[in-house]
């Protein structure tokens, strides 16, 4: 995977991941480019978009669309289901996601998604070891702020 | 995701009252949210974000900041970048928090480093001793995180310095751990592979991990090793197989379950893996198909991503060795995706068949409707697909529809990528299989006013070059010519502004070079229609120069238009035009001048570029003479310009522009820049087409296609069609047709989906498809390019070579079966084709011929075995100081002479023989030459010399046997000599027999050394390749060397007397490191690291083979000493 995109129906970007190295200026242009694009498409239309020399995979979930960009080579689908695992992820994590929730702890967002993929490859599709791993390093949070208070 | 609740913003209110006493810490972000969502315009949030930055920028430069205030305010820095603000003063303050906070501080400290930070960051390399620390913590949650940054972000240079301890944890007891060191060391692995080689053990070991996450991730890395090299581990084919066995068997943790499906991720990625160990392997794919069977099998329709597997197995199905009952149920499947209605599905569907019919254009055949249907889809995606698709069954009986479809959807289509990309694919298929002249013409335009400027420049250039060459028939060449003419007439009497430049260069080169075939067509007209173009404003300065090198080469034209219009040009801007307009108007007026410059109709092949500008070399030297500056080329100015700027931290990597891609750059340019720099610039745009389809030619063309149409390789198992293919066209269409009919009551437009069907899947038939595989029908490619000049002169080349050493091997077998890679010699006398039984071969190629007398007239190539020496000068002086006239050269056949060769130097003698040697160095071999000189007034008859060394390949290769020596004269006899495995030093040995009366045989014996020095050849690679290459090298050997201080430049110094010695090639010298490349005779390479280390040079070289550096390096030594 080169990288992943969260954006609102607005088209405000609510998170952003890149796998691969690029420049800020590149990055930018991608993201305005890809969000204009996939805003544009219909609901009825398929999932995937041939965008340059990649493959954008994108699904909406309520008002957040997320979104990857994959190789020709890799598997559309398979990259779908990454999508809703993670997905599925942050609604166990927060319980009944929305978009607000990872507004505002967009944070938290990325810690669950550093435990899931890393690097741009699946590094643990089990859910429950993904939630455990969170879990651990958020006890010592709460074991902390116990502390302190 | 239906259970997901839709909270808009309008709740934010109510949902801050609910949350504020819960955490305090991120409260000034949730105003900063919820400030920026209550404005109203981009200005606004522009100005509060500003504020919100320089709030930052104090707070974090404030000393009494805490840490976990800096972990809110990094909070807040990372949602400011996300907005697109820069954010980049935080960034060193990340890594600080990174370094310095506990493990909460920690945590979010290097997610923004890892947000914030790019692989060639230099603050990164700040972060390094960080990672170390937290890698070593026994904290579990630090090494975590540590590893977690790793795998993403980590400057290349520094992986030495933690390797060693992400390594130690892959043995680590918790398996998180070791998952996440897998993964760090697959990153290593993709960003810099040769730092990783020496653990590829670990890796099996993780592949066996008994956590099936950790062994997941080992995935990761061999699906990418064995993309690289598939060979290397088919051992592992097994052991994939029972993974996968496994995992299908339910045997895996539920947890890995995802929809009740058993871990989908880790089943995709094996099929991956057996897909590409299977490919093109019979024996690896038998391993596989039982399991890939079962995959088939498994995979019940219900979900995705019981789909996502189907797809993946089917591709792997059709990857490796076929198997007919597995590719039949793959089909059924790929059906299943095509006919769903869900559009996702559909989508692969079609990228399942795009990818299967290149095995079985079949496939297309059984799906045309569901194609059709596709084929007008309102969704881009699905349209686009289905033309990739449609391209790859192209073939010449629905080149015409598919071509037209194409077109249609280039024309509604505004994405630049997609028209780049398809648009290149009309104009091969145009090339391919273009029925007729006017056709192909108009695709052409088409593809060029669509295409526009966007086009790849090949697609222009390959067009005009296949013109301009021709084929054979100057006929045929002249009617496609001659409508290409007519052609663009009409359009350029039509409305020429919204044209794309490109267009129009084509259209005048082509109208320059060959409106003269068009007799009906007044010149004037043309004159007048070529100069109308220069008045439109739309039309750049390069179009120009193209239309007034057009209006050059057309001949009596109006004169006075002409000059007017050069003298209105000469006071031009732009000076290449001007130069143009000076050319134009002289050519104009002296036309002996212009026939002499521009001779019509002169043939193509006969232009040659004199790309070395040597006419230029008086004008040089009498400028440099009156004190000009000597020219540098640009990456040498640019060279000394950063010389001391910057520190370089990757030794190999050109940073700066090579000087031959700057140089191709000019000589692809159109007649510009040749105009400007070669004398005669009449012809420039014939001279820069020349120039510029020597540099573009095929390269760029995807050759999907051979040039019979795809799938020759059914050929095999296609039974042969006989009948023509006019007979079979039918045939198709009224088999397509009956495939429909059971259709009910098709509609008129159902009728016209089924006649654009037919006109589709023609050629893809049952009868048709078996004629067009078995290729004894499908038409040739119309247009077939001609082979380049300098191409075709090398072809013929090598066929004739190659006709050759065949001609030899039917003579003598022997010696083309050990010999045959390297070009052999014609036999010094030539051969009455006798029956030359050879002597008894031994295994190792050495024949053993003890009494060549007996085989004497078979004076063809013969392996023999011997006793007899050769000798390098330095090591041989001793025994037999060398008394022989270096004239004894001249003796060498013509084709060698040119050769780079030893000192003739004396072997041995005796009253009635001399012998003496020379060593000739040709790329492939060394030649050793043996002189034998009669001393004596008399004949000496049946000489025989005998060659043998045990560690080196010897091949006679002529003149080794001889009926009769005349009297004072010297014969020649040479061998080539092959080095497999380096050795320092190699002994030769060897006799001549002979007699000077019959019955009486002398021997003479002699013996000598070679030494490896002698089978280096220097190594031409760019900086580039010498970069990949060494990367690839694995066998290291380093070494201080003896730098030779006695000049200016020690280290040219020392690399020239290396090169001297041993044949290096130099390949850089970039400050203090040199980089050196050679190779054993052509086989393994050895690349040389030079680096001047006080008054030592330091050495460092690499080679696949593992002995070979250190033979080199002795060498090296030697030659340093002796200097």
């Amino acid at each position: 995977m080169q990288f992943m995109l969260l954006f609102s129906r607005q088209g405000k970007l609510r998170l952003q991941k890149w796998y691969v190295p690029l420049c800020d200026k590149e990055k930018k242009k991608i993201t305005r480019e890809l969000v204009q694009t996939v805003l544009a498409r219909k609901p009825k239309m398929c999932s995937f978009l041939e965008w340059r020399d990649l493959k954008i995979v994108y699904k909406r979930y309520a008002s957040l669309y997320f979104c990857c960009a994959i190789e020709d080579q890799d598997n559309e689908l398979i990259t779908l289901e990454i999508i809703h695992r993670y997905v599925e992820l942050l609604d166990k994590y927060f319980g009944s996601v929305c978009e607000l929730d990872i507004i505002f702890n967009f944070e938290k967002a990325y810690f669950i998604l550093d435990e899931f993929l890393l690097g741009g490859e699946a590094q643990e599709t089990s859910k429950k070891n993904v939630l455990k791993a969170i879990e651990q390093a958020d006890l010592l949070q709460e074991v902390r702020s116990l502390a302190t208070a | 995701m239906s259970d997901v609740v839709e909270k808009t913003l309008t709740a934010l209110p109510g949902l801050f009252e609910s949350q504020t006493g819960a955490a305090k810490i991120t409260n000034r972000l949730r105003q900063l949210i919820k400030s920026i969502t209550e404005l109203t315009s981009k200005h606004e949030e522009e100005n509060l974000i500003k504020r919100e930055l320089s709030a930052i920028k104090e707070q974090v430069s404030s000393p009494n900041t805490t840490m976990k205030q800096m972990r809110e305010i990094m909070v807040r820095a990372m949602y400011c970048e996300m907005l697109g603000y820069d954010a980049s003063f935080t960034y060193i303050h990340a890594i600080k928090l990174a370094q310095q906070g506990g493990v909460l501080e920690k945590r979010v400290g290097y997610l923004a480093v890892s947000l914030f930070l790019n692989e060639g960051h230099e603050l990164l390399l700040l972060l390094v001793n960080t990672v170390l620390k937290d890698l070593q913590s026994t904290n579990l949650i630090e090494v975590c995180m540590a590893l977690t940054v790793v795998a993403q972000v980590f400057p290349k240079d520094m992986i030495p310095a933690v390797l060693p301890l992400v390594e130690d944890k892959l043995s680590h007891p918790k398996e998180i751990i070791r998952r996440k060191a897998v993964l760090a060391l697959y990153k290593f692995y993709l960003i810099a592979p040769n730092q990783v080689q020496h653990i590829h053990a670990k890796f099996c070991k993780a592949l066996s991990d008994k956590d099936p996450g950790v062994m997941a991730s080992s995935l990761h890395i061999y699906l990418q090793l064995i993309r690289e090299s598939p060979d290397s581990y088919k051992d592992l084919t097994g052991s994939f197989v029972t993974i996968l066995k496994q995992v299908l068997g339910g045997k895996l943790p539920v947890d890995f379950n995802y929809h009740s499906v058993p871990a989908p991720w880790l089943q995709i990625q094996l099929l991956r893996i057996l897909s590409l160990l299977g490919k093109e392997d019979q024996s690896t794919s038998e391993l596989m198909y039982e399991v890939l069977d079962e995959s088939l099998r498994r995979a019940e329709m219900n979900h995705n991503i019981t789909y996502a597997i189907l797809y993946e197995c089917v591709k792997a199905v059709y990857t490796i060795h076929p198997k007919a009952e597995l590719l039949e149920k793959a089909a059924r499947c790929i059906g299943n995706f095509v006919l769903s209605p869900k559009i996702n599905l559909k989508y692969l569907g079609l990228k399942a068949l795009t990818y299967v019919v290149q095995h079985d254009a079949k496939l297309a055949l059984q799906h045309q409707m569901t194609i059709i249907e596709c084929l007008d889809h309102s969704d881009f995606t699905i349209k686009r697909e289905t033309l990739e698709l449609l391209f790859r069954i192209t073939n010449a009986q629905n080149v015409t529809v598919i071509v037209e479809k194409m077109l249609d959807f280039l024309r509604s289509c505004n994405d630049e990528h997609t028209i780049i990309h398809l648009i290149g694919k009309v104009a091969e298929l145009a090339e391919k299989f273009a029925p007729d002249n006017s056709w192909f013409i108009q695709t052409m335009n088409d593809v060029f006013s669509i295409g526009g400027d966007l086009l790849q420049q090949d697609v222009p250039n390959n067009f005009l070059r296949l013109l301009a060459e021709g084929s054979e028939s100057k006929e045929e060449d002249d009617q496609l010519r001659l409508y290409a003419v007519e052609s663009y007439l009409t359009v350029l009497k039509g409305h020429t502004s919204h044209l794309p430049q490109c267009f129009l260069q084509v259209m005048s080169w082509v109208l320059g070079e060959y409106a003269h075939l068009q007799e009906s067509v007044d010149r004037r007209e043309v004159i007048r229609l070529l100069t109308q173009l220069l008045d439109q404003r739309s039309v750049s300065s390069e179009t120009r120069v193209w239309i007034l090198s057009a209006l050059t080469k057309i001949p009596e034209g109006q004169t006075d238009l002409i000059l007017d219009l050069a003298e209105s040009l000469s006071s031009s801007q732009d000076t290449v035009l001007r130069q143009q307009a000076q050319e134009l108007r002289h050519l104009s007026q002296d036309s002996q001048l212009r026939e002499w410059v521009l001779p019509r109709g002169a043939p193509w092949d006969g232009i040659e570029v004199d790309s070395s500008l040597s006419f230029l070399d008086g004008f040089v030297s009498e400028a440099l003479a009156a004190g000009a500056a000597p020219y540098k080329p640009p990456h040498q100015r640019q060279e000394e310009l950063c010389e001391d700027r910057a520190l370089n931290l990757e030794p190999y990597s050109f940073s700066l522009p090579v000087s031959l891609s700057s140089c191709s750059i000019t000589d692809r340019q159109s007649p510009t820049l040749l105009s400007v720099s070669s004398g005669l610039s009449g012809n420039s745009a014939e001279l820069s087409q020349k120039a510029g389809s020597s540099t573009l030619i095929l390269e760029g063309v995807k050759r999907v296609w051979g040039k019979d149409g795809y799938l020759p390789q059914k050929e095999a198992t296609a039974p042969p069609v006989d009948e023509p293919s006019a007979a079979v066209q039918p045939a198709s269409q009224q088999e397509a047709a009956e495939r429909i009919e059971p259709r009910p009551e098709p509609s008129t437009q159902n009728q016209d989906k089924q006649q654009l069907a037919s006109s589709l899947f023609v050629g893809l038939g049952v009868g048709s498809s078996v004629s067009l595989l078995g290729k004894s029908e499908a038409p040739p490619p119309r247009f077939r390019k001609k082979p380049r000049p300098h191409e075709s002169s090398s072809s013929s080349g090598t066929s004739k070579r190659s006709s050759d050493s065949s001609s030899h091997s039917s003579r003598n077998t022997t010696d083309s079966f050990l010999y045959g890679s390297f070009p052999e010699e014609e036999p010094a006398t030539s051969i009455s084709t006798f029956d030359h039984t050879p002597k008894s071969t031994t295994a190792n190629g050495l024949s053993q011929n003890k009494d060549t007398k007996e085989d004497r007239h078979a004076n063809t190539s013969q392996i023999l075995g011997g006793d007899m020496v050769i000798v390098r000068p330095s090591t041989i002086q001793d025994k037999h100081p060398p008394s022989v006239s270096s004239d004894l050269t001249a003796l060498l056949p013509a084709d060698l002479k040119d050769l780079p060769h030893s000192d003739v130097i004396s072997l041995t003698s005796d009253p009635s023989l001399s012998l003496s040697s020379c060593r000739l160095f040709r790329d492939e071999a060394l030649l050793l030459v043996i002189f034998i000189s009669n001393c004596t007034e008399t004949v000496i008859k049946d000489v025989a010399v005998q060659l043998t060394c045990e560690e080196l390949k010897t091949a006679s290769l002529r003149g080794n046997v001889m009926d009769c020596l005349e009297a004072r004269s010297t014969s020649v006899c040479h061998y080539a000599l092959l080095m497999d495995d380096p050795h320092t030093n190699v002994s030769l040995t060897g006799t001549v027999s002979y007699q000077t009366q019959p019955g009486h045989t002398n021997t003479l014996p002699f013996s000598g050394t070679l030494s490896t020095a002698d089978f280096i050849r220097p190594l031409v690679v760019t900086t580039e390749e010498y970069g990949k290459l060494w990367l690839s090298l694995s066998h290291d050997v380093k070494q201080n060397l003896k730098l030779l201080t006695d000049a200016g430049d020690p280290l040219r110094t020392t690399l020239n007397a290396l090169k001297d010695a041993l044949q290096l090639h130099v390949v850089d010298i970039i400050g203090s490191e040199g980089i050196v490349a050679c190779r054993l005779l052509s086989g393994a390479p050895c690349l040389l690291h030079c680096r001047v280390n006080g008054a030592a040079l330091a050495m460092w070289l690499r080679s696949p083979h593992p002995a070979l550096p250190d033979f080199i390096l002795y060498h090296c030594q030697r030659a340093l000493a002796h200097h």
